[in-house]
């Protein structure tokens, strides 16, 4: 076992204890559930650590044989061999500790899961597995592998936790996602068939280097290309997800319990992301200059699609469903810029958005608990009842509308600066959504914490969600409890690293240097 | 070689324990008391297609040789598909030992040695090198399989079911047959060798193409793919549960089998019609192609309204026999090695499947998919060994399921042009598939039970299980003991004579 091998299944030592205690154990089972998360997150920080102090991330690099698929005499000793391939870099490493930090604050959330505890965390923690593989495989059929496994998990985490429509939501989940991994397997299929190898950096050698061209199995006209690069787009498109394939996303965010919304806003949605840049960018740079134009009005489209229906909603998570639509458009925004701005913000944003959305889920979590609704029009005046709540509620909102000196605002000027500098007039465009994110973000959060004082027992009147309702109201008796320690904890967390990364982006942006460098040099400039 | 008690008979040696189990296996029926159990019959049929199953792995290494004037071929081709059947019709024979007819007196005996038989069939299909023998054995592997369908005697489904199976396999036959007068007509020979030899020198394009489509038909049947594709849900209902993972799984590639001997040796240096260097098998890819996309549509989107367990798995089948007709379509270097690798894949998802629906029909009488309702309750572990099956079918990764279904998927972009669309159809009806699969899936797990608990798994139906789940985890997270033992025909260069 390697580094990199044991920070992406370290979590499966966890599943391994969590068959052994007993389902009824639910004190165990959380205390085991979250110790599972840890040992990633501290390897994930040290390499983090490491690399800031010089160390060569390239060192980490382990293969392995897993399989080759034919020893066809015509071939070369190495065609149509797969390994087993870990290995990251600056872009991975980024992602990789948003998705251990993130990991460990949703396994803490979980507390406020009360059935079925351990198969719940059992599926968290293969939900790991995956998010961590998927950032640290170096080859394509490893990446599509840990990337289903994200599929499975997530299907039974929405399907047998979420709200009231989870089993809609999770198929809806399923096929869109589904579609859109099938589409990824045919480019991939087409890769490694015509290439003879699933590894990027081969498969960057084989599409650049002349020389290594002629050790092609067949051949891959330019046009060839370009479909290739549109299928991989497309199929991103759907997991970012992009307007119009965003109906799945808003049902997902609804239905599903906070603490896997976390992981799915957070993480989850950041998969498109890295895709796009590591295989569009990466792989593609010449044929991804003819789609940046696309790119980018499709990310103005969802910035200003997503903010105006977050401006209509009356339900917290149908506000923050969309607001994720519009942030994510943003990326592509940035992505679209395709300088080294754009690129940068494109990262900068998806981790700012990881953080901020995690924030607002483990605050919506709570605020489902304690009330009984996240019903905008049932609530109000809360900032009396539950005042530290209200703070952290109020935090959010400002992290997420882009305040300076949040990790919003480092994410949206960058992308924005990026597409300023290429394609201004659609930046002016797009830029109309972030004074929309200040209306939808602070309306929703002031209706709740300021206006006419709810009445609890009215609110639980209009309670869908099963998973918590029982719970909730059993507590209804008492008054109000204002946000405990265990959950302030991870609240205090994210906002900490919220602002550290929006005061401090080179925290960020140290590791990425290099990586968005190399991509420029692609770029040819 | 002319004299044939000179031959070197050692050859056939799996054939011989097959067939020499069943003989005996029916001798002891007869003579066994009526009130004795049958059980220990069908034990003793698994091991004997185990024990072939290690003689033929053990006649791996030798050189491809041929006997009985060449119409009994042994070469990587027949050793590495006759594994495949042997796997599965070992296993098939485990769901026999634990059948439970629900009316009648059991019939156990028989349903044993008929299904030995009927693997014989399916061995000697691999190994033909003749038209004749051909026939012969594809009529040995039908005619013992329309007596497994009717097996239950007194259940009007049962014998519904193997009344369409007569009657759609006849019809089938007579398509075959017809088809190969043509061939006979136009050769004036019956060997596959010098038929494929022959047919390099004729100048009938047209009377040709009559023939392979002919043959394609005829050969449809045995592969459930469309237009010969409606049989199958009927005769997969009504037959018993153990008849219908053979047919599913043993039959299925037989069919295949025949579809590459058959078609392939024959027609591939045939000239065609028109452009001198195409063959006649090139020049049909575009037919093969419209079939495997409409076998893959109609089996996965008519597989969204079954209810019945076995319906539900019929039309599977039926889409992952469009699956692999998409591989044989490609006709890239991949086509034998690929359909080699999901044809095994297959046979284990599915005979597990199975082996647990089997379960749960013995146990409840039905096998609506209610049955499966909260399965997780009370047998967490036969829950989660049919949802890995039911992953693998629907080709997640991390199961068999994805490795096969990722090599069809390179076999069909590896050649220049790629065949995109059918990828593309391949691609969409997998995740059609997700939608039947994951509500099994859902019923397993999520929903509540309403029914008594089930009992323990019999001995013959956990064995069956755990070889099916081992198989397929193992070939999903190290595909190289696969492909490894695949290395070892050599790419099947001795496949055309």
């Amino acid at each position: 076992m390697t580094f990199l091998s044991l920070l992406v299944f370290s979590p499966l030592l966890g599943i391994v204890l969590l068959m052994f205690v007993r389902k009824t154990d639910a004190k165990m089972i959380q205390w085991l559930g979250t110790a599972a998360t840890v040992p990633p997150l501290i390897l994930a920080l040290f390499a983090f650590i490491q690399s800031g102090r010089g160390f060569r991330l390239e060192q980490l690099d382990e293969a392995r044989d897993w399989v080759r698929l034919t020893d066809l005499p015509f071939l070369t000793d190495t065609a149509y061999v797969i390994r087993y391939e870990l290995g990251i870099d600056g872009l991975s490493l980024v992602f990789i500790v948003l998705t251990a930090v993130l990991a460990t604050l949703a396994a803490v959330a979980s507390m406020l899961v009360k059935t079925e505890k351990k198969g719940f965390f059992l599926w968290l923690l293969a939900l790991e597995i995956g998010m961590l593989g998927v950032f640290a495989a170096a080859n394509f059929v490893w990446f599509f592998l840990f990337l289903e496994v994200t599929l499975v998990a997530m299907f039974f985490l929405v399907g047998k936790w979420g709200g009231f429509e989870r089993e809609r939501a999770a198929y809806g989940y399923l096929l869109y996602n589904g579609l859109g991994s099938a589409l990824l397997l045919v480019v991939i299929a087409v890769l490694i068939a015509r290439t003879g190898t699933a590894n990027f950096a081969l498969l960057h050698e084989m599409l650049h280097n002349p020389v290594a061209q002629g050790q092609w199995i067949a051949p891959l006209t330019e046009e060839g290309r370009r479909w290739l690069l549109g299928g991989l787009l497309l199929a991103f498109a759907v997991k970012l997800p992009a307007v119009p394939l965003h109906r799945w996303l808003i049902r997902v965010h609804v239905e599903a319990p906070p603490p896997v919304v976390m992981l799915h806003a957070g993480v989850l949605l950041k998969i498109a992301a890295y895709g796009m840049i590591r295989f569009g960018v990466g792989l593609f740079p010449d044929e991804f200059r003819a789609f940046a134009g696309a790119i980018a009005v499709f990310g103005v489209i969802n910035v200003l699609y997503g903010a105006l229906l977050a401006l209509r909603q009356r339900e917290l998570k149908h506000v923050l469903a969309y607001s994720s639509v519009s942030h994510m458009g943003v990326v592509l925004i940035g992505l679209g810029a395709l300088n080294e701005a754009g690129i940068q913000g494109a990262v900068f944003q998806s981790v700012a958005h990881g953080l901020i959305s995690a924030l607002s889920f483990l605050l919506v979590g709570v605020l489902a608990h304690r009330m009984g609704t996240t019903d905008i029009n049932r609530l109000g005046g809360l900032a009396k009842a539950m005042p530290l709540f209200s703070g952290y509620l109020l935090t959010a909102a400002l992290a997420l509308l882009g305040l300076p000196g949040m990790a919003g605002f480092v994410g949206e000027f960058t992308s924005f600066l990026g597409l300023f500098q290429t394609k201004p007039a659609l930046a002016a465009a797009g830029a109309l959504g972030l004074i929309f994110a200040a209306v939808y973000s602070l309306k929703a959060i002031l209706d709740i914490t300021f206006g006419r004082a709810c009445d609890r027992q009215e609110a639980v009147v209009g309670w869908r969600d099963p998973q918590v309702s029982a719970a909730s109201l059993g507590e209804l008796q008492g008054g109000v409890v204002d946000l405990q320690a265990k959950e302030a904890v991870p609240a205090f967390i994210l906002v900490a690293l919220i602002v550290a990364v929006g005061v401090y982006p080179q925290l960020l942006a140290a590791p990425l240097d290099a990586v968005v460098e190399t991509m420029m040099n692609g770029l040819g400039g | 070689m002319n004299n044939v008690w000179q031959s070197d008979w050692s050859m056939m040696a799996p054939e011989w324990i097959v067939l020499a189990a069943a003989i005996v296996l029916l001798v002891i029926d007869l003579a066994l008391p009526s009130d004795r159990s049958r059980r220990p019959l069908a034990w003793g049929a698994a091991a004997a297609a185990a024990l072939a199953m290690i003689a033929t792995a053990a006649m791996i290494p030798a050189e491809p040789a041929s006997i009985l004037h060449d119409t009994f071929r042994l070469d990587a081709f027949a050793k590495a598909f006759k594994l495949i059947l042997l796997a599965g019709g070992a296993l098939a024979l485990l769901l026999v030992a634990e059948w439970e007819p629900k009316e009648g007196s059991p019939h156990r005996g028989e349903f044993a040695y008929m299904m030995l038989f009927a693997l014989l069939g399916a061995m000697m299909v691999a190994s033909s090198g003749d038209l004749l023998t051909l026939f012969v054995s594809l009529e040995l592997l039908s005619v013992s399989s329309y007596i497994l369908a009717g097996l239950r005697k007194t259940a009007s489904a049962s014998n519904e079911a193997a009344l369409k199976y007569v009657i759609n396999g006849g019809i089938a036959t007579a398509i075959m047959l017809f088809g190969m007068s043509y061939v006979f007509g136009l050769t004036g020979a019956t060997n596959l060798g010098d038929i494929a030899r022959r047919l390099q020198e004729t100048n009938e394009p047209y009377m040709l193409a009559l023939a392979f489509l002919l043959l394609l038909i005829g050969v449809s049947f045995k592969l459930a793919t469309v237009p010969f594709h409606m049989w199958a849900p009927d005769v997969y209902e009504g037959a018993p549960v153990p008849a219908t993972a053979f047919f599913a799984v043993v039959s299925k590639t037989a069919g295949f089998v025949l579809l590459l001997r058959l078609l392939v040796t024959m027609f591939a240096a045939a000239p065609s019609e028109g452009r001198e260097p195409s063959s006649l098998l090139l020049s049909m890819q575009p037919v093969i192609t419209i079939l495997a996309g409409l076998t893959m549509i109609i089996g996965s989107v008519v597989a969204l309204r079954q209810r019945s367990l076995k319906r539900l798995l019929a039309y599977s089948s039926i889409a992952h026999a469009g699956y692999l007709l998409a591989g044989f379509a490609a006709m890239s270097w991949a086509m034998i090695d690929s359909l080699w690798m999901y044809l095994l894949v297959y046979t284990l998802m599915n005979i597990g499947a199975f082996a647990i629906i089997a379960h749960i029909v013995n146990e409840t009488g039905s096998d609506d998919l209610d049955g499966l309702a909260g399965l997780y309750r009370h047998r967490p572990l036969l829950a989660a060994a049919l949802g890995l099956f039911l992953l693998s079918l629907a080709g997640i990764p991390g199961t068999a399921g994805f490795i096969a279904k990722l090599y069809i998927f390179i076999g069909l972009v590896v050649t220049e042009p790629g065949h995109y669309v059918l990828a593309a159809v391949m691609a969409i009806t997998t995740v059609i598939s997700y939608v039947y699969y994951f509500n099994l899936i859902v019923q397993l797990f999520f929903r509540p039970t309403f029914t008594a608990p089930l009992g323990r798994l019999p001995a013959g139906l956990s064995t069956a299980v755990v070889l099916c789940a081992l198989g397929t985890l193992a070939i999903g997270w190290a595909p190289g003991l696969a492909y490894d033992v695949l290395a070892q025909f050599g790419h099947f260069g001795d496949f055309l004579p």
